[in-house]
This record gives C-alpha cells, structure tokens and sequence, in this order.
C-alpha cells in the first residue's frame, strides 16, 4: 500500500543558528526507516515521466521500490547501472527541475524525494560497503583514452569507460582530483571524503589520475593523440574565467570572484589554521548574483563570521540557485537584496572597499531567455556599507586548450562546439560540461560525460 | 611527488632549486612560471622559471625566502620532494626579430631575466643588461649576465658594488648615451618595472614586464591575477605574464598586490617561530 501523505519525509539538517557557524554537512540524510517511508509514496508509474527528466536516465521508480523493500544494496546497483556519482547527485543535483519537477506526487503535494532517496542509497553503501565484495573488475580491451578534467563530466565520462574495459587516463590540472566538486562546492554541501570515495571507486575500476598536469601547456590535446598513444580524448576542462562586471570599482582590494573565493576555502582549506593560504575575513559582504555558486559564497562567508547580503537584478522567484540552497541560505540569516544590481564599488583612500552603491530594479517584458527583463528605476540608488564584494556572475570557457588545439572549433562565447555525440570539430576528439555550454549544473556535465563516453566506445569498438 | 636534486645557497636568504619535473622541463621556455606547493597545508606560489634541462628532466627555480611557504621551502633538502610542481604556466616571452635589447632585472628578479637575457642573445640581438641589488651581499648571477650581455650595469642602492643608485638612472644613461634599443625588457619588483616603465616611456621604446600578481590556481580559473591594461581586464595567469608596461594600471597592480600583507606576514611570524622551536 503506498504511503500518500502530501509530504515528503523532511530531511534532518543542523539546526541553522550552529550549522552558520561550521563548515559539517548541513543535510544529514535519511534514516533507513525514513527513507522506506519515503520510498513507498513512489507509485511505480508504468510510464515514469522523472526518467526521462533525469540526465542520465537512471531508473527511478526501479531504485526506490528496491528501497521500498528495504533491498539498498540493489537499489545501489540500479542507479549505478546509469550514474557513477550517486551519492554526489543526491546532493548537489537540482531535483525540481529534473526527475521530482515530472513527478506525478508533485501536482497534489509535494513530489517524491527522490534526490534525498538517491542520496541514502549511495551513503548506505558506502557505509557498508558493498555486499559480495568489490565489484568485479572487467577485462581490458586495449583500448587507450584521455580524459581532460576530473570533474564531473570528466569523471563520469572515465567511469563509464573503464567500466567498458578501456584503459583510461585522467589528467587534472590542480593538485586534487574533483574539478568544481572540490574548488567549488563547499564541504557543508559536498564533504570531500564523499567526492575521494567516488573518485577512489574509479581507481578500483582501473581509471589512473594525473594531477598537476595541465592539458594545454604541460602536454597538448595533440601530443596525448600522436605521443601517447590515447585513440581518443575526451575535453572537460571546466568553465574559466570569471566574469566581472563593467562598473567603476571592479578592481578594489576587497573584490573577488567567487571561483576565487571558494577555491580559497574549499580546495585551499583556508579557514583552517594550518592552511598557508590567505583568506579575507570580511565583515559585511555583497554577494552579487544568484545562481548556485553565489549561494555556495555567501554561506561561505557567513560561516566565516560575516554579515551577507545577495544582491540581484531580478526578484526571489527568479532566482536561478537549486531551492533548496536559498531556503538553506535564508534559513542561516542572509540578507537577500533583490531587484537592486550593484552600479559602482566604492573604496577608502587605500583601495580597500568600503561599499557597494546599488540602484534598485523592477521587472519588465519577458526577455530572450524567457524572464522577465530588469530594468533600472532611475533615481533610485543607494549605498550599502561592506567590507567585500564577491563577484558570482558565471565564467566564460577556460582559453588554455583552444588556443593550443589546432582545428578544435569554438562558438562566440569561447564553447568548444560538439555534435550530439560530443564530437567535436576534431576526429577522436570530444567534448562535454561547461567547456562546451559555459557555466551549467554538475548533472548536465555529467549527461554529456555519459554521451561522449558512448560515442568514443562506438567509434573505437568498430576499429 | 617532485625532487629536489640540487638545493645550492646563492646568498643568505636567495636559494637555486634544481627540481625533477621531466614533462615541465620538456615544456618550459624563458619567461613561464611554475605554481609549487611544499606540503599538504601548503599554498600554492608561482614562481618564474630560470632554467630548465629538458634531457635531464628538470626546472631550475631561484626563491628569496620573503614568506611562510618560501622558509619552508628553504628547510626542504636536496633528495626532499615538493607536493606540487605545476607548469610550465603563462606564454612564453616574444625573443624573435629583436635587433637590440635592454633587460633590466631587479634583485632577486634577475633569476627569471637571465633566461630571457640568453633567448635574446641566441636569437641574435645584441642584449644590454641593468641588472640592480639591495647592496653588495645580493648580487647574484652577475658572470652569467655577463656571459650574454655586450654591456653590463651592476647597481646597487647602497653603492657597495658597481654603480650607485637604481636601474631607472643606469637605463636612461645608456639611452641617453644614444642606444637606440628595440625593446626593454623589465624584472623584479613591480614598484621597479613600474618606474622602468617611466624611465622608457618619454623615449617611446617599447617596453614588456613580467608581472607577479596574486594567483591560486594558474589556469585561468579563479581570476586573481587580473590586472588593468590599457583600461582593459586581463588576466596575467592566461594573458600574460608579460604585458606592455607603458600600459599597465601600475597603482591598482601595486595595492592590489597587498591584498594578504596582514595575514602574510603574521603567517611568516608563525612559521618560523616553528622553525625556532623545532630547532631548540
């Protein structure tokens, strides 16, 4: 019998007034009891619209009804069959617009938590470990292939090769393996240890990692394919450089961008003492934009004892950030200042900023991208007293491996331009995530990781 | 995990590492950097090349002790190994079709001018060298500069060696003794390159300077290292290191560059009160 209550099962987290003081896991997942509970409000649609609103197609209503019967062992092996990161997935993915945004529960009531189940599936397993032993290795094929970029697109793309038998190379830029998971993602959203299990779980597969190795100037695209021997290389090198914005200012000592921010924090580990790396601790902080990663900064900063503000052109309901984070963000005491966008940074007489001067919006027409247009009220600005301004305005493509691939072709904004396997302009040479569509979310790099790592076993299989 | 196979003391606070890095070296070229990182904690520095064996497999780096990670890295040995060794970063330094140049290398920035210096002369300039100290205790280098150069100014500010007074005043001396230069190249502090600039700027000789403002990463990717240029946004990680000096947005690179004094130098203090007591 199902379970139709409304509700989702809430899901246990550190109370806001403490986790805004530490960087813990602020969702602490499900219960086994809760999440069977949960489970059985699935009702196994025969026709599941969440499939095909998840990127990587995995198999919904199989896993939960697993779950259902308390069979969590199985239930991993049903997404594992489509998904290599579940226990990151569960966490970071933006459920409500993909798999529980087409769930059938969701028109009366809230939809099934299907992320949150994800999540307790995969953390079940790497609590105890898989029933049987180690999954089995399979045979090589001979088959050489580089993967450029350890993050998700890279490391799903690598998974699901080597699963193949293809003997895979990661190569990773920065000192450690995860790309966005580890730079970006803070550790009160993503714990690296989960991010390390993952990655370990790709070394048992036989997926070798290169770090420090930066494709595009410690070896080209080029030499991996003439030198190496690799048949085939597969480009997720990221999303690059930041973007500012165009106002007086922009260079103050007190101004960052988010990348900047975050890889202090997260990658650097620079709110620890023992870290060597420098970090601002600011009193009052604009946060300007409102996307994932703005949230992500702005806890950040809050956790480093700041007053925050999130400052955004448009209004609440358009924010683009999962929901989730800006119900965590509010909870944990974030001034959000909406329908205002920041026109100059002001600055004492040493450079350090001593303010943001805003001007306040309203909304207009629905623009190209379908929301409604910002438009300045004039007359309206005001100043707002901080200390630091965080730029979270999204990154335009990292310039290193166009600008040394020859014949790899780019788009206007600096994408590398695929086809719908992932192939792009170059033979062998394929391409996924935020090199290809700019700043987008982990699951979407992760859909193209699993695109790409089809075509390149077709391509090569045949050979 | 990266080698160091030779560790020598150029001076008292300056130290030549010579460290195993086989696909950097296979890479490098004068005027890229390297990103190291000591230890697990550590942070991650850039650092300009001075020389590279490609056969050998190593990278040559020369480091004056000035912070946390670099009296760290002064207590690592030779057969001791860095956690991170990263490069070869940035472009290389444009040394074709110059006919006559002036590198000028300030303190322990001569470490990274000297490869310059000999691109040039082996792509047949005829190279002319400033190259200025502290005082007599700091001078490094000073035969190799030498060996590549047709004329050599030493200047120190205390006038213990060679010329008195600052590289500003030994350039526009050789400029105004009628060199007509191609080009001048600039290294060192960026209050130095920022008056060579000056110096040159009257005179409308082009003028490049490789420029070491904060990074983390080196790749592009966390916008640290931007400067103003021209009145545009660049990014010295990915655009540069070298830049046109004569547009450079000096006073903003200079403040910028203090962003973490504070914290850089109570970390310094912290370390190597560290060192003290490990020592006792």
């Amino acid at each position: 019998m199902a379970n139709m209550s409304l509700k989702k099962n809430p899901m246990p987290s550190q109370d806001p007034n403490v986790r805004n003081k530490n960087f813990d896991e602020v969702a602490l997942g499900y219960t086994e009891e809760m999440a069977i509970d949960e489970a059985k409000r699935c009702l196994n649609c025969k026709n599941p619209k969440c499939v095909n609103g998840c990127p990587v197609n995995v198999h919904i209503p199989e896993f939960i009804s697993k779950v259902a019967e308390g069979k969590f062992d199985e239930a991993y092996g049903v997404i594992t069959s489509t998904n290599s990161l579940p226990a990151i997935c569960g966490r970071v993915c933006p459920q409500e617009n993909q798999c529980e945004g087409q769930c059938i529960r969701g028109i009366k009531g809230e939809s099934v938590g299907i992320g949150r189940l994800e999540r307790f599936v995969a953390d079940y397993h790497n609590a105890h470990g898989h029933q049987g032993g180690a999954p089995a290795v399979p045979e090589r094929n001979g088959h050489k292939v580089a993967v450029v970029g350890s993050g998700p697109a890279g490391l799903t793309c690598a998974g699901d090769l080597a699963r193949k038998g293809y003997d895979v190379t990661v190569f990773e830029a920065l000192h450690q393996v995860g790309g966005v998971l580890v730079y970006g993602i803070p550790e009160f959203r993503l714990p690296k240890a989960i991010v390390a299990k993952e990655v370990a779980r790709l070394e048992h597969f036989g997926v070798k990692i290169m770090t420090d190795t930066v494709v595009g100037r410690t070896i080209t695209v080029d030499e991996l394919m003439d030198d190496m021997g690799f048949e085939a290389v597969f480009i997720g090198s990221g999303a690059g450089l930041p973007m500012f914005m165009n106002i007086p200012g922009v260079n103050y000592k007190g101004v960052l961008s988010a990348n900047e921010f975050l890889t202090r924090i997260n990658l650097m580990k620079a709110y620890l003492p023992d870290s060597d790396t420098p970090l601002i601790h600011p009193k009052k902080v604009a946060v300007v934009g409102g996307g994932n990663v703005a949230m992500d900064a702005a806890r950040c900063a809050k956790r480093l004892g700041a007053e925050v503000y999130i400052v955004y052109r448009r209004g609440m309901e358009e924010l683009p950030a999962r929901r989730e984070e800006v119900e965590h963000a509010e909870e944990e005491g974030i001034i959000f200042k909406t329908l205002c966008n920041p026109v100059e940074v002001l600055a004492d007489e040493n450079d350090d900023v001593k303010g943001i001067r805003c001007i306040r919006m309203e909304l207009g027409e629905p623009d190209a991208s379908g929301r409604r247009r910002p438009i300045e009220v004039p007359g309206s600005e005001f100043d707002v007293d901080v200390d630091c301004v965080i730029m979270a305005l999204g990154t335009s493509p990292n310039p290193l491996i166009k600008s040394t691939t020859e014949g790899l072709e780019i788009n206007k904004k600096g994408g590398i331009v695929v086809n719908e396997d992932g192939l792009t302009s170059r033979e062998h040479v394929y391409a996924g995530g935020d090199a290809v569509t700019g700043a987008a979310t982990v699951i979407l790099a992760m859909g193209a990781g699993k695109t790409a790592a089809r075509a390149i076993d077709e391509a090569l299989s045949k050979k | 995990m990266y080698r160091i196979v030779r560790k020598e003391a150029l001076r008292p606070t300056v130290t030549l590492y010579e460290i195993e890095a086989p696909l950097v070296a296979k890479k490098a070229q004068p005027g890229q950097f390297i990103i190291l990182r000591v230890d697990e904690n550590g942070e991650r520095i850039p650092i300009t090349i001075n020389d590279f064996d490609p056969e050998k497999g190593t990278v040559t780096i020369i480091v004056q002790t000035v912070g946390a990670t670099t009296e760290k890295l002064s207590h690592l040995n030779e057969g001791d190994c860095l956690q991170d060794f990263v490069g070869p970063l940035g472009k290389a330094t444009e040394t074709e079709g110059k006919k006559k140049v002036c590198v000028v290398g300030g303190g322990v920035g001569c470490a990274i001018a000297y490869p310059v210096l000999k691109k040039f002369h082996d792509c047949g300039a005829e190279v002319h060298a400033v190259i200025g100290f502290k005082n007599k205790d700091l001078v490094i280098l000073e035969d190799q500069f030498r060996a590549a150069s047709s004329v050599l100014k030493v200047c120190t500010d205390d006038g213990s060696y060679g010329q008195k007074g600052l590289v500003t005043d030994a350039l526009k001396e050789l400029i105004e003794a009628g060199n007509q230069y191609d080009e001048v190249f600039a290294i060192g502090p960026m209050v130095m390159m920022k008056f060579v600039s000056k110096t040159t700027e009257p005179y409308g000789i082009p003028t490049t300077v490789s420029m070491s403002p904060i990074m983390i990463d080196g790749t592009g990717m966390c916008g640290g290292c931007r400067l103003s240029v021209g009145g545009e946004m660049k990014f010295a990680c990915v655009d540069g290191p070298d830049f046109d000096g004569h547009k450079v947005d000096w006073d903003l690179a200079v403040k910028r560059n203090q962003m973490y004094q504070e914290f850089e130098k109570h970390k310094y203090e912290e370390t190597c009160n560290l060192f003290k007591k490990e020592a006792q």
